[in-house]
């Protein structure tokens, strides 16, 4: 129970269209102070929408913004303690990264000798200091990433909001960067809010994930929750790969065209699918004595810490450690323990 | 109260946003209405107006004059006028065509040459399309002049007397239109031509052996985006042309602009000439119509 | 890099050619020491030194500069704040189509139409005003008409480039509106503005038609005077004033690629 945050941000019952399009139907949720949080969906979610509501770029049609305490709804942005690190970085091409990062703190009028000492400080702790004369154009993707962040974080706001800051760099930089976002992030001890559509980055950098679809919010957790326990088919697929059984619902496990698995519960529904992920799945040279599939090998692909296996009935996919060769239509038995299989939702 | 909305990061109302902008549009807006739009419907009325016997404005409403455009007067049906008409058509055609013809190799070549001296060479294209259009239609004089070769070959098959200029007449008239308008084609060409993709040029090669066909499938097609803007920027204003002729064609090759001149001038006719404008007006606006439409095509390619 | 074809570079050199050949002629005969016929009679400057003492031409100058410079002045602010009002304000889609009709007129029709309907307005506003007698005044309204357009496209294409994130991270950084416009909007506009300002500036010192229509005795432009001479006759005279006004005119569409380029 939540009741009281201080720093914390809620968002009470937002529900915002565009025209026809609805892009946030009846969404809350609690941020509390300190946490990194991601927002995780498809383009097209309404992840991004619900990031500028709380920024303040957007007017929500109804619901409420609270941050710390105080109710921000109608407050302009300028009057938020929040601050954004845009997709674009929407750096100023005309300043310098001294000038960039000092943005915040001049339209606020603070003194020179505050503005200098607040911006070094900063550009430090993201190794800009060399870059302070040059302009956003001279800079690479990720230095201008991290002037972006600057520019954010020196106003030291209750709230930093990310809109998918990762998405212009390489892959290689990008899981660098996450990390060091994460290592920043703990370090300030400030609320971060990411939004992104990169379920492995989400894992990485995040204390707590919520799962949105559809301009709704379908399921809150930490990655492990979101990624062990996936309420839905979903939040199973979009969270990497799942293997699907559908089946009847049995007392204690679920009838399935490869025979009857048990479940560590009893399913609430009658009809209805369960989910298993490649890596949690078993193969013995015996047969297993429960949960147990006969299955021949149709795809072998090495992946150098793993073989992944593709395997008929199916098709299901299996990952394996890599120290055993699999030739085209091996037969195998797999083992589908009960603790790996996740009730999913209607 | 009106309704809230964020626009461009600021909180404010619609009819806040809506005055502001308003103010914004006004005068500019309002300036164009006034010397502008106005003036063009006015230009329609008067079209229907006659002329009275001091070139005063009569307003008893007649379709006289456009009747006298099409050729019919108080002495029976002449073609005087629609052959200027059509010969203004044809002009503006064989311009754009030869410009055209010509600007395929100039874009090519500048797009061959190193990044240093392409803008050079861009340059020079662009300086004849900002110089001033008298000085680049009465310098064909001297080009033409009797003592040069042009006109000593022309006089030696007898096409003109001797010791006469190559001028005014229409072979002047072309070449000084083209001279005028090639720009207008290669720099929108130019700008297609840039981006060419050679992967496709490449493939067409192997694929067809003729040139033409290579042309006609790989290289036409991608360069047209750039190809249809150069044409109505000649087309149209070719068909108006009015400085060309006058110099280069005199009586002898009188183009519609040279007639509308002529009644708002001398002949101190302005229903008339109001009338003419909007036959041109008319030619404007179906070549504007066909090349919406191409550039409608062309977007779904 | 791509090498042309020969048959594509001669055919490119010959119409760079075509195009240059007429005004190296006019070039070269501004410094032809005959005044008649075009025999090459030795090199002078007399035809340039004698244009600084003709009234007519000074005047002529005067005119073509006094009217470049109001009318670009006043068409730069008004077209600019079009652009503004046009593009950052948000219109409906009708209203939108009807605004970007009638900016594009000016571009899209043959400048003979707007010199046509404007010599019919003028003729008009007369019954009402001794002002719009044929003369500066008109010719000034009749340039900015078309000015107009022309900056307002150059200015809102840059609004376009600048986009809206900018503008939201300023807010989001707390900028308020003056400090916005100080340090973000006019700062990141202003090449723009420049450019457009430049581009109505060499408009209106090339224009011959609309000043053709609506200028007064008293009101010759150079253009205008060229013409005026040119069907009396070419005088080598014509030819220097020709070749001056060629020079500046390259030398403004380098400084306009400058700035552009930026």
């Amino acid at each position: 129970m939540s009741s009281k945050i201080d720093k914390g941000l809620s968002v009470k019952d937002i529900d915002k269209s565009f025209g026809e399009v609805k892009a946030l139907v009846n969404v809350s949720l609690d941020v509390h102070e300190g946490e990194f949080f991601t927002l995780l969906g498809p383009s097209g979610c309404g992840k991004t929408t619900l990031l500028r509501i709380i920024a303040g770029l957007e007017l929500r049609d109804t619901g409420r913004v609270i941050l710390g305490g105080q109710d921000i709804t109608d407050l302009p942005a300028t009057k938020r303690q929040v601050n954004t690190v845009f997709q674009s970085y929407a750096l100023f091409p005309h300043l310098n990264i001294f000038e960039n990062v000092a943005f915040g703190l001049r339209s606020r009028k603070f003194p020179q000798n505050e503005v200098e000492g607040r911006v070094n400080r900063r550009m430090e702790m993201l190794e800009l200091q060399e870059m302070a004369d040059r302009y956003p154009h001279q800079l690479s993707g990720g230095q201008q990433q991290r002037v972006a962040l600057a520019r954010a974080l020196v106003n030291e706001p209750d709230v930093l909001l990310l809109d998918e800051p990762m998405s212009a760099l390489d892959a290689k930089l990008r899981a660098q960067v996450q990390v060091e976002l994460r290592r920043l992030q703990r370090k300030l001890g400030q609320t971060f809010i990411l939004v992104t559509h990169d379920q492995a980055e989400a894992l990485v950098v995040s204390d707590r994930i919520a799962v949105m679809d559809q301009g709704k919010i379908i399921q809150f957790g930490t990655p492990k929750e979101v990624y062990e326990q996936p309420k839905t088919l979903f939040v199973a697929e979009f969270l990497g790969a799942a293997n699907l059984l559908h089946g009847r619902g049995l007392d204690g496990g679920i009838q399935t065209e490869l025979g009857f698995f048990h479940l560590k519960q009893t399913p609430k529904w009658d009809n209805g699918t369960v989910a298993i992920r490649p890596e949690r799945i078993r193969i013995t040279d015996n047969p297993p004595e429960k949960n147990a599939v006969k299955a021949k090998v149709r795809e072998a692909i090495y992946r150098g810490t793993n073989i992944d296996l593709w395997l008929e009935p199916g098709p299901m996919r299996v990952r394996t450690p890599a120290h055993r060769n699999y030739e085209l239509g091996d037969e195998v038995w797999l083992e589908l323990p009960p603790e790996g299989l996740v009730i999913l939702d209607e | 109260m009106s309704k809230l909305l964020v626009w461009y990061g600021e909180l404010t109302t619609q009819r806040n946003l809506a005055n502001r902008g308003l103010a914004f549009l006004g005068a500019g807006m309002l300036w164009l209405m006034i010397f502008l739009v106005l003036p063009g419907l006015v230009l329609i009325v008067v079209s229907f107006a006659s002329r009275g016997a001091y070139g005063q404005l009569e307003w008893d409403f007649t379709i006289e004059n456009y009747k006298r455009l099409a050729g019919f007067s108080l002495f029976g049906w002449t073609a005087d006028y629609i052959v200027i008409v059509l010969r203004s058509v044809w002009v503006a055609f064989v311009t754009t065509l030869i410009s055209v013809v010509l600007s395929y190799p100039l874009s090519f070549f500048i797009c061959a040459r190193p990044e240093r001296t392409r803008y050079l060479w861009l340059t020079l294209v662009i300086i004849p399309f900002w110089t001033n259009m008298v000085i680049r239609t009465y310098a064909w004089f001297l080009i033409l002049a009797p003592e040069l070769p042009l006109a000593k070959v022309a006089a030696f098959f007898g096409l003109i007397p001797p010791d006469a200029p190559l001028y005014p007449n229409s072979f002047a008239v072309y070449l000084g239109m083209v001279s005028m308008f090639l720009p207008f084609v290669t720099l929108p060409l130019y700008a297609s031509v840039e981006r060419l993709d050679w992967t496709l040029v490449e493939a067409a090669q192997d694929l067809y052996a003729s040139k033409v066909r290579v042309f006609m499938q790989a290289i036409l097609p991608q360069t047209l985006p750039g190809l249809s803007v150069g044409i109505i920027l000649t087309f149209v204003p070719a068909m108006g042309m009015f400085v060309v002729p006058d110099l280069l064609g005199g009586a002898k090759y009188m183009l519609v602009g040279n007639l509308i001149q002529q009644q708002f001038g001398a002949s101190r006719d302005w229903p008339f000439g109001a009338a003419i404008s909007m036959g041109l007006m008319v030619l404007t606006m179906i070549s504007l119509q066909f090349y919406r439409r191409r550039s409608k095509e062309i977007e779904f390619v | 890099m791509r090498r042309s074809h020969p048959l594509i570079t001669v055919l490119a050199m010959l119409t760079v050619g075509f195009l240059y050949l007429p005004l190296v002629a006019v070039a070269v005969f501004s410094v032809n020491a005959t005044r008649y016929g075009l025999v090459w009679r030795g090199f002078t400057l007399d035809w340039y030194i004698k244009l600084f003492h003709n009234e007519f031409i000074l005047e002529a100058a005067w005119n073509t500069l006094a009217l470049a410079v109001v009318s670009t002045l006043v068409a730069t602010i008004l077209g600019t704040v079009l652009a503004i009002g046009m593009d950052r304000f948000p219109w409906g889609r009708k209203a939108n189509t009807f605004l970007d009709l009638v900016l594009h007129i000016p571009v899209v029709i043959p400048d003979i139409i707007l010199a046509a309907a404007l010599v019919v307005a003028f003729g008009l506003l007369r019954l009402i005003s001794t002002v719009f007698e044929p003369g500066l005044f008109n010719m000034i309204i009749g340039h900015i008409t078309f000015q107009i357009s022309f900056v307002a496209l150059v200015v809102r294409s840059r609004l376009v480039s600048i986009g809206r994130d900018v503008e939201e991270a300023a807010r989001d950084l707390f900028a308020s509106t003056p400090y916005l416009l100080r340090r973000v909007t006019i700062p990141l506009l202003l090449p723009g503005i420049v450019a457009g300002a430049m581009l109505a500036f060499t408009l209106s010192l090339d224009d011959f038609v609309i000043s053709f229509f609506t200028a007064g005795p008293e009101s010759v432009t150079l253009p205008l005077f060229i013409f005026a001479a040119v069907r009396r006759g070419v005088t080598p005279q014509i030819h220097a004033l020709s070749t001056l006004v060629v020079l500046i005119t390259v030398i403004l569409i380098v400084g306009m690629e400058r700035v552009t380029r930026k």
